[in-house]
């Protein structure tokens, strides 16, 4: 396959940004998309100029280092990571885009690659359970009911890529943020610390400048681990059901 | 826990939600109450000076209808003030935009902003309009709604104003419903479809009722 | 120049010195009591360097924090959620006996021995199996959603060869889940200050002062800024290096940088040559493969391995009947099948791939025998062999295969775009895990005081092979309970009354050091890519370091490693300066270090002339073709101490002695 490529390039964070265009040859479409990057950049290299820089680490679909927003989708046409979309989802001759994640929370370090320690910082302000090393009881003591454990779990697969934040159009962190609180919230090791998670979560990820939710739905469709919308809606009992505890106390 | 509320992107979410589900259970009514043009003129003036007697004697001549007044206008500057401050914030969050657009989400959801402002300003229109009389077409009457109604939806103006307006509720309200549920958290995913089809419903059911009677008044069913 | 690297001199033996006498059972509560602490007032005042969060790292500096401890961290991701201990998919082991089927700490403790293939350390392993349990205990705590029954009761399933269902799981995705465990515990020590924590800056290498590990250097990978950061101890949770061999199932990034650095600065290294093959991986497709992908071998469970019968057979899979198929591993081991250890089915498969019977797109025809062209299949034999879940969707019916498998079964037909519930999946054995590592005593210190290294980046407690299931176990075990009772002794008993500062003499040579490295790959200018390099020389090491070695084959990489250093050195082109984030530079800082522990473990399984868990010698086999182990001369861990590049290391052996595990040739038949 032959294929033209519109790359997003910014060389620090500072500096302005633009597209450039690249030709890319001999595409295979077993290639993964990032293969394709890579073989653009052994050109690159060869050739004196910069490579494209982006984050990649497993490329089997499980870090969420890997973050693309091709032809205007964050991960590109399939639900998936944009290291397990491969190149036989395009056509010899097609036009791609790649831009990097945008939202004011996460600015570009350069080219592709964007700061995403917005995300980390979510989660240390309560997306955890304290249970210190050498204090925790036997496993079993608390049974956790099985459609409990599989609603922790589901929610629980999200890999904190930031595609949510990218695909909305209002660059929020809602379903992120709704993934960890109803992953620890409905397990009984997460309730002493219910309230003040969710309390604490939100009003971290709106301190980090991530807009609001409008339920337009584009973080689940955009999701590659199926992270359900409904997650934000849970997200919201909570934090309501913990507004008005904290209220009374 | 006000301060929790309004401070807080999900808190200003649930003022915006709460505000709504007023405004759309005063929409109901209002619209069901409109319904009785259709049984002619003394009903429907008649249905008009009830609402000022209304809650009597408990209450005083007009104070149920100023009790509701300020329940409005507090949910229209409640909901409207936490949109502006909400969008604000969503623009911020994107300050540069993508080079590869898209078309995003369904119709509903994407003019729930320029829907909003097109209400926003019908009302404004439509109390000028209809309570007070300021811009009426015609002499306006205060005590006789029917012939104030039909006044309006005599000028191609006020029909085309009233119906793009009454479309902009129908898809505001087709969004904001299901929207309000999820934002209060009584959405699930076993009844999703449900509040789908509630909001569905009662947009279809506001948006007909309110264009029923400009439609009427044109072509001649009420005059 | 090779027979001066593989000429190596015999040192002086090693021990281990901390593991207390006595029964095995006791020793792990006798060191702990034996162990000096350190006052929970003073704890502040020390600080403790951590490299790395995976399940090691993320573990230790979580529970180092809790403890009071002053904590620098570091990781190379953007975020210390993605090390790569999130991509394990299997599960954890852990003696809790919850089925009643058994199990014990004892019976996790041999089958782990003896998995090892007796090349591993009785007390150390005894200890892993003691704390499998309290793992279990901590993780569900944290909120770590492992599946459960419909009682609420944890689930556990049979893994990798073991007859006991002892590995707990969260669907496809254990390894995921307890590392956002371990994240979330980091993440609330960073939240509460005790933990100072550098993500994108990659360590590149060792201070060592008087003796004494007492800091390291850095690199701040968005600015190119290199820092020095000191600390009181430091500890490498950096994981293994099967990125030596450019296609592994490793993150792109994992390298052996850390580990190579502090080995050079006088950690021994020992087993290097112990590399685990894990036998189903997707098959790569050609030239441009840049990693593999793993699918757990929890597989192997249903599915049913196959080659046709016939030498080229090209039918389609669905078209080759029954009675042309061979189940070889059903064939050759009867009582444990499919079910095989891992290295007892990678090599079957490359056996029958060697014989000219794999599957899959590739070549147009096979050549026979080991040396079988090269790594990419271009016109040479084929690398696949069947997994076939027919039989399983017949006996079991697709909605229970889809449920049990469902994830795994999307993301092969994601990568290769074939249906694996209409056709056998193909799979090949691809590099996984190294066993090998730092040397470290029983206490994890490696033979530099004051440095420690835990979780894949040590060598201690799988021996020559890994269970299934046993890499989680051994991470969490080192880092939240091992690590954080032996670091208070060497801290208690080494206090650092004076601090080491930058303008220390060895601080700026080692800084020095570093600078003139990275400027040195900047300013060659040459015309190849780092990835080029790395390429061939993984291509080298897969050929004749990969899943049989011999002695000519190993003799020729070793000659062949210095040449690809001497080229590298003259042909390497980094764009860019090193003043900015710089993918490039940072890659071929890398292979510089792989081309140098890439001539060790070829040295190492050179020098091993025997076969023993995942280091097979040809010529070192039984007359039907299984490994030989030969304990008269090799029951002991090889720890090489490095000299200088490419000059011969030296060998300091530390005898094993199994005292209640009693070295038996392993048999699966």
């Amino acid at each position: 396959m032959k294929l033209t490529l519109r790359v997003w390039r910014q060389r620090n964070a500072d500096a302005d940004g633009a597209m450039s265009t690249y030709e890319v040859d001999d595409i295979s479409p077993d290639m993964s998309f990032l293969e394709m990057l890579d073989t653009l950049n052994e050109e690159l290299i060869l050739g004196g100029e910069d490579p494209v820089a982006f984050d990649h680490d497993c490329r089997e679909g499980i870090c969420g280092a890997c973050s693309l927003v091709i032809n205007g989708d964050a991960h590109g046409p399939e639900r998936t990571t944009t290291c397990q979309l491969h190149m036989r989802s395009f056509k010899d001759g097609d036009i791609i885009d790649i831009e990097p994640w945008r939202a004011s929370a996460f600015p570009v370090v350069k080219d592709l690659v964007v700061d995403r320690s917005a995300f980390d910082r979510i989660i240390q302000a309560g997306g955890y359970i304290t249970a210190p090393t050498g204090a925790a009881p036997e496993a079993h003591a608390t049974p956790v009911p099985k459609p409990d454990a599989d609603f922790a779990f589901e929610h629980a697969e999200c890999i904190g890529c930031g595609a949510c934040v990218a695909a909305c159009p209002n660059g929020a962190a809602m379903l992120f943020t709704s993934a960890k609180v109803n992953h620890l919230n409905v397990l009984p090791q997460g309730a002493p610390e219910r309230e003040t998670r969710v309390l604490d979560m939100v009003a971290q990820m709106d301190e980090e400048g991530f807009g609001g939710c409008t339920l337009t739905g584009e973080c689940a469709t955009a999701c590659p681990k199926g992270i359900p919308l409904v997650s934000i809606t849970g997200m919201n009992k909570e934090w309501l059901r913990a507004t008005r505890r904290s209220g009374k106390r | 826990m006000t301060r929790t509320m309004w401070d807080s992107s999900v808190g200003k979410k649930t003022v915006m939600a709460v505000s709504g589900l007023i405004m759309l259970a005063y929409l109901v009514v209002h619209m069901l109450g409109n319904l009785k043009i259709f049984f002619g003129s003394d009903e429907f003036n008649e249905y008009a000076h009830a609402l000022r007697t209304l809650g009597e004697p408990f209450l005083h001549y007009e104070w149920a209808l100023w009790i509701t007044r300020v329940v409005l206008v507090a949910a229209v500057v409640a909901h409207a003030v936490s949109a502006y401050q909400l969008s604000r914030r969503d623009i911020k969050a994107r300050p540069t935009k993508y080079v590869h657009k898209k078309p995003r989400a369904s119709y509903a959801t994407r003019t729930m902003r320029w829907g909003g402002i097109i209400l926003g300003l019908f009302i404004v229109w439509h109390i000028l309009d209809l309570t007070t009389g300021t811009v009426h077409p015609g002499g306006f009457e205060a005590g006789h709604p029917y012939q104030n109604v039909i006044d309006t939806f005599s000028t191609w103006y006020g029909n085309v104003i009233y119906i793009v307006a009454v479309l902009a509720l129908g898809l505001h309200i087709r969004h904001g419903f299901w929207s309000a549920a999820q934002t209060l958290g009584v959405g699930s995913r076993t009844r999703d479809r449900a509040f789908k089809t509630i909001a569905n419903v009662l947009a279809l059911v506001l948006t007909v009722g309110f264009v029923s009677v400009p439609v009427a008044v044109m072509t001649g069913v009420v005059s | 120049m090779t027979a001066e690297y593989a000429d190596y001199a015999t040192g002086k033996p090693i021990a281990d010195t901390k593991a207390p006498s006595g029964p095995v059972n006791e020793r792990w509560d006798t060191r702990r009591f034996e162990a000096k602490l350190v006052n929970p007032a003073n704890r502040r005042k020390h600080t403790v360097i951590v490299v790395g969060t995976g399940l090691a790292g993320g573990s230790a500096g979580a529970t180092l924090a809790e403890q009071g401890y002053h904590v620098v961290q570091f990781c190379y991701q953007d975020s210390p959620r993605r090390a790569h201990s999130i991509a394990a998919q299997g599960g954890i082991n852990a003696a809790k006996n919850y089925r009643n089927d058994g199990d014990s700490i004892h019976r996790l403790f041999y089958d782990t021995v003896k998995g090892g293939d007796f090349r591993a350390r009785e007390s150390n392993v005894h200890r892993l199996a003691q704390i499998s349990v309290e793992i279990i205990d901590q993780c569900v705590a944290q909120g770590v959603p492992f599946a459960r029954e419909y009682g609420g009761l944890l689930d556990t399933r049979s893994f990798g060869g073991v007859q006991v269902s002892r590995t707990f799981y969260a669907r496809g995705q254990t390894g995921q889940q307890l590392l956002l465990g371990a994240y979330q515990a980091l993440s609330r020590q960073i939240a509460a200050g005790n933990i100072e924590m550098h993500p994108r800056t990659e360590m590149l290498d060792l201070i060592v002062v008087d003796g004494r590990a007492r800091g390291i250097v850095a690199r701040d990978l968005i600015t190119g800024r290199i820092d020095t950061y000191f600390a009181d101890a430091v500890v490498l949770a950096s994981g293994g290096y099967g990125n030596v061999f450019y296609l592994s199932t490793n993150a792109m990034n994992s390298n052996a940088t850390a580990i190579w650095r502090a080995h050079r600065r006088g950690a021994y290294f020992a087993n290097p040559c112990f590399t685990q093959i894990h036998p189903t991986c997707i098959p790569r497709t050609g030239e441009h493969q840049s990693k593999l992908t793993l699918m757990s071998e929890s597989l192997r469970n249903d599915g049913r391995i196959w080659v046709p019968k016939a030498q080229g057979d090209q039918r389609p899979a669905n078209e080759i009947p029954e009675d042309e198929r061979d189940y070889y591993l059903e064939r050759i081991y009867p009582s444990f099948g499919n079910l095989v250890p891992r290295d007892i089915a990678s090599r079957a498969a490359k056996n029958v791939c060697d014989e000219g019977r794999g599957v899959g797109p590739g070549g147009q025809n096979q050549r026979g025998g080991a040396e079988g062209s090269s790594v990419e299949g271009g016109g040479g034999r084929r690398e696949g062999v069947y997994l076939d879940f027919a039989d399983a969707i017949k006996r079991m019916g697709r909605k229970a295969v889809e449920a049990k498998y469902g994830n795994l079964f999307d993301m092969y037909q994601r990568i290769t775009d074939e249906d694996p519930y209409e056709v056998p999946m193909r799979i090949y054995p691809a590099v996984h895990y190294t066993m090998g590592g730092l040397w470290v005593d029983y206490d994890l210190q490696t033979t530099i005081p004051g440095l420690f290294a835990i979780g894949e980046a040590n060598f201690s407690d799988h021996g020559a092979n890994r269970l299934g299931a046993s890499a989680l176990m051994q991470g969490l075990a080192d880092g939240y309970f091992v690590l954080p009772s032996t670091i208070n002794d060497y801290l208690a008993r080494n206090p650092h009354h004076e601090q080491v500062t930058a303008e220390h003499p060895v601080v700026q040579e080692v800084l020095a050091e570093t600078e003139d490295r990275l400027s040195l790959l900047l300013a060659v200018d040459g015309d190849r890519t780092p990835d080029s390099f790395h390429r061939e020389l993984g291509e080298l090491m897969w050929e004749f370091c990969g899943m049989a070695r011999t002695e000519t084959g190993l003799r020729k990489a070793l000659e062949r490693i210095p040449q690809i250093r001497e080229e590298f050195w003259r042909r390497i082109k980094v764009p860019g300066t090193g003043e900015e984030f710089n993918q490039s530079l940072e890659k071929a800082n890398r292979v510089v270090d792989y081309l140098e522990l890439a001539e060790l473990m070829c040295l190492d399984a050179l020098h091993r002339a025997e076969s023993c868990g995942g280091h097979f010698r040809e010529e070192s086999q039984t007359p039907d073709g299984e490994a030989d182990r030969r304990d008269e001369e090799f029951s002991y861990a090889a720890a090489w101490e490095f000299t200088s590049t490419g000059s011969a290391p030296v060998l300091h052996k530390e005898d094993l002695v199994f005292e209640y595990v009693h070295p038996t040739q392993r048999s699966y038949a």
